[in-house]
């Protein structure tokens, strides 16, 4: 590699399956755009109290669009395309940056509100007397794609859709234009909505926790299965070269696809501290995405005792629900933790001594994985 | 470009044939793979032609090693980029860190449409197998399981630019050293969705298409996929076989003019070509071939032709739409005619541009309109841009 990067797979994790794809490169977070259910957006404290939700699902709190978005575009957005317009453009707002070197999101499920209006009218109305607005903003793209509509910004545009690594890509995308050029600054975020539909899909699938749950404040008591769907607009302004007031530093991730045992997935853990020169002591804080599903959440009590020594420990997806984007969320809560040196009550209790270095790793349906090393700046 | 990125094998599946052989010997006797549609149900068959490609979804599950109840788009893209794995000798080696970055636009939507004629009228009813694969992500794992590559696997999905950006972000992982192996590209099934998406939009045409002709009337949606498999220098060195050429550039731009349509000068398409061109450190008359994004729209066709006037003016290299063949095939649409670039390189050939009559007033140039073999091509520039303003440029070389 020409360019110095220390990029590459660690040697030792070879023997039942290949490569560790880990990126180690430092990058810096500027600021964030964060629509979420809780109290996320604009200039607020700090998680300040934890929203709850009831049962089956976590909705955001929605800004008012209006001082974002054109009135009339307003009425003609999905909720997905204003949580993203509106969550990109306060991140803008707050890096002070008006023109991003590049804008690249992750949705895994994409413009689903447009999506079914389309098809629904399709199959009702047998294909006949259709009208274009819903088709035209369902693609995945769109909320990219009006981002730079409305900031009139020409420069590189990406949309990664891979399920539980579509923001996970958007963010090795980014990672790697910043290896490129240092100095840029990008916008980068991960976005999903909750649909009726969808919801009604998911629930059938198996998903979520019945009716008789008690949604967010109970997510971990108990032996059951299913967890509480989520959503939520998260972006970023990164960058590679730091400057004053940056909330904290991403120095390496990784992901990893379908491991066929516990013991691979304990070896990659261990190869990704190794491959960053850490022991689990160096680590103050692990964020895990533990999401109340009892045989899912094995995998993070194995892992946290067997690999990671017992260390301190917080769950975030009581705050903002599941869904196959919510590592942007995880990223969001590891920086502002980092920027302030401890936990906020409503995430969930913290060490004593002031956070330096966040561990987050969570898993999709034991599918995706992703584990992102992050340092105070 | 620093680290070198090489195409060491091809897949294809389209509306003129099941693989690369037949694809280019549908592209020699100038035979288009357009006609009614037969294998998706909707009412507008008969009315609007496609590029189905010609086999149901029985013949593609046997041919796939899939069941037949999997969505089109899993079937197609399995067997497409199967045919480039095993073209590129890859099994041969082993060890390699391997990735998959496919591409689409609506996932499994071919049976989340089917499954919404039951669930509309009763929510409890619908099998659930049918949505399982809706998501993009979905089809690429079927894939990729297919295959057995699981080191790196990601989708992108920025409409009829997604495997062209597929191809470059592969090739990027590769000069990043995080693998050593990307099979890249894209593929997208015809759909009820997309197909009525684009009646909506009065962009289809209701004739075969004819791109860059004065008197075009729209666009004909396709269907298949395409791969490419890009390996490091290292890889090349160990296959040991030809490349088929370089991917020596890429960029990508957005045009930031509407959620739809290009803006009139083309300026997404321009700095698309422009940057792809420094890139490869290439001058616009270094290039023998542009694989044209040439759509047959009203409105894509002028924005491309006015911005290549603008970047090769008065050099202008041969070129044409191998969608007056395929139609459009939206998230396939720059795998597919990534391959088709590297075929050209390889075999030395330029693909027709068919139907086209009469030249479009407002362009100095023409497009090719005869097959042409024998022709020495060392650089090809393949143009892919989408809804949102999404432009992707790519350039081959020998």
């Amino acid at each position: 590699m020409d360019r110095g990067l220390p990029l590459g797979c660690p040697t030792g994790v070879t023997e039942t399956q290949t490569a560790l794809t880990t990126v180690s490169m430092q990058f810096y977070i500027r600021s964030s755009g964060n629509i979420s259910p809780q109290n996320t957006f604009g200039q607020v404290p700090f998680l300040a109290e934890a929203v709850v939700s009831g049962p089956g699902k976590f909705s955001c709190l929605e800004p008012d669009y209006r001082q974002y978005i054109d009135a009339k575009m307003i009425r003609r957005m999905s909720r997905i395309i204003k949580m993203g317009v509106a969550a990109a453009q306060e991140c803008l707002k707050a890096a002070g940056l008006q023109m991003p070197d590049a804008i690249i999101t992750g949705t895994a499920y994409g413009c689903l509100e447009d999506t079914g209006l389309f098809l629904t009218k399709m199959v009702e109305q047998q294909e006949e007397l259709l009208t274009p607005t819903a088709f035209i903003q369902s693609t995945h793209n769109t909320v990219g794609a009006q981002i730079a509509l409305m900031l009139q910004c020409h420069n590189y545009n990406n949309t990664f859709v891979h399920r539980g690594f579509s923001f996970e890509s958007a963010l090795l995308d980014a990672a790697m234009l910043l290896g490129e050029r240092p100095a840029s600054q990008i916008l980068v975020g991960g976005l999903d909505e909750i649909t009726g539909y969808s919801h009604e899909l998911l629930s059938r699938l198996g998903l979520y926790k019945g009716a008789g749950s008690r949604g967010s404040a109970g997510l971990f008591s108990g032996q059951s299965s299913g967890t509480i769907g989520g959503e939520g607009a998260c972006f970023f302004v990164v960058t590679g070269s730091r400057r004053e007031g940056d909330w904290a530093s991403v120095d390496a991730m990784t992901t990893f696809y379908k491991p066929d045992s516990m013991q691979t997935t304990c070896r990659y853990v261990d190869s990704f501290l190794d491959s960053q020169g850490l022991a689990p002591a160096d680590i103050d804080l692990v964020i895990t995405g533990r999401n109340g599903d009892f045989r899912g959440d094995e995998i993070y009590r194995h892992l946290l005792k067997d690999v990671l020594g017992n260390p301190c420990h917080i769950p975030y997806k009581h705050l903002c629900g599941e869904y196959p984007t919510s590592t942007a969320f995880a990223i969001w809560l590891a920086a502002r933790i980092l920027q302030s040196g401890s936990v906020p009550a409503a995430a969930g209790t913290g060490p004593a001594k002031t956070i330096r270095r966040v561990l987050v790793y969570n898993h999709y349906h034991n599918i995706h994985h992703s584990l992102f090393m992050l340092t105070a700046c | 470009m620093s680290a070198p990125v090489f195409i060491a094998g091809l897949g294809v599946v389209s509306a003129i044939g099941n693989n690369v052989a037949e694809c280019l010997t549908a592209f020699q006797s100038q035979q288009a793979g357009l006609g009614s549609i037969t294998h998706l149900n909707t009412i507008h068959s008969g009315q609007l032609p496609a590029g189905e490609v010609k086999m149901d979804n029985d013949a593609l599950a046997l041919k796939a090693g899939l069941p037949p109840h999997i969505s089109r788009t899993a079937l197609l893209s399995t067997i497409a980029a199967r045919e480039a794995w095993q073209d590129a000798g890859l099994h041969r080696l082993r060890g390699l860190r391997t990735g998959f970055v496919s591409a689409n636009t609506v996932g499994g939507m071919d049976k989340t449409e089917h499954f919404f004629q039951q669930f509309l009228p009763d929510h409890r009813h619908g099998r659930l197998r049918e949505i399982i694969h809706h998501e993009c992500g979905s089809i690429t794992e079927l894939t990729a399981d297919q295959l057995g590559i699981r080191d790196y696997i990601t989708t992108i999905s920025t409409a009829c630019s997604s495997s062209a950006n597929a191809i470059a972000f592969g090739s990027r992982l590769i000069q990043f050293n995080a693998v050593d192996v990307v099979v890249a590209g894209g593929v997208d099934a015809l759909a009820r969705f997309t197909l009525n998406g684009f009646h909506t939009l009065m962009i289809l045409d209701h004739q075969f298409c004819r791109p860059f002709d004065d008197n075009r009337k729209g666009l004909n949606l396709g269907e298949g996929a395409g791969y490419v498999v890009l390996v490091s220098q290292k890889v090349a060195g160990l296959l040991g076989q030809t490349m088929y050429c370089r991917l020596s550039g890429y960029a990508n731009a957005n045009d930031a003019y509407h959620q739809t349509a290009s803006s009139p000068e083309g300026t997404g398409s321009f700095l698309a070509m422009r940057s792809a061109l420094e890139m490869s450190g290439l001058e616009p008359g270094d290039i023998d071939y542009i694989n044209l994004h040439g759509t047959g729209t009203q409105n894509n066709d002028i924005a491309e032709g006015t911005a290549i006037r603008r970047l090769f003016d008065p050099n202008y290299p041969k070129m044409s739409s191998t969608k007056s063949f395929t139609g459009h095939t939206l998230g396939a649409s720059g795998g597919m005619e990534a391959v088709f670039s590297a075929l050209s390189i390889r075999h030395g050939i330029i693909y027709p541009s068919l139907r086209l009559e009469t030249p479009m007033k407002e362009l100095p140039f023409v497009p090719q309109t005869k097959f042409l073999k024998d022709v020495p091509v060392n650089h090809v520039l393949s143009n892919s841009f989408g809804f949102g303003g999404n432009c992707t440029s790519l350039v081959f070389s020998k």
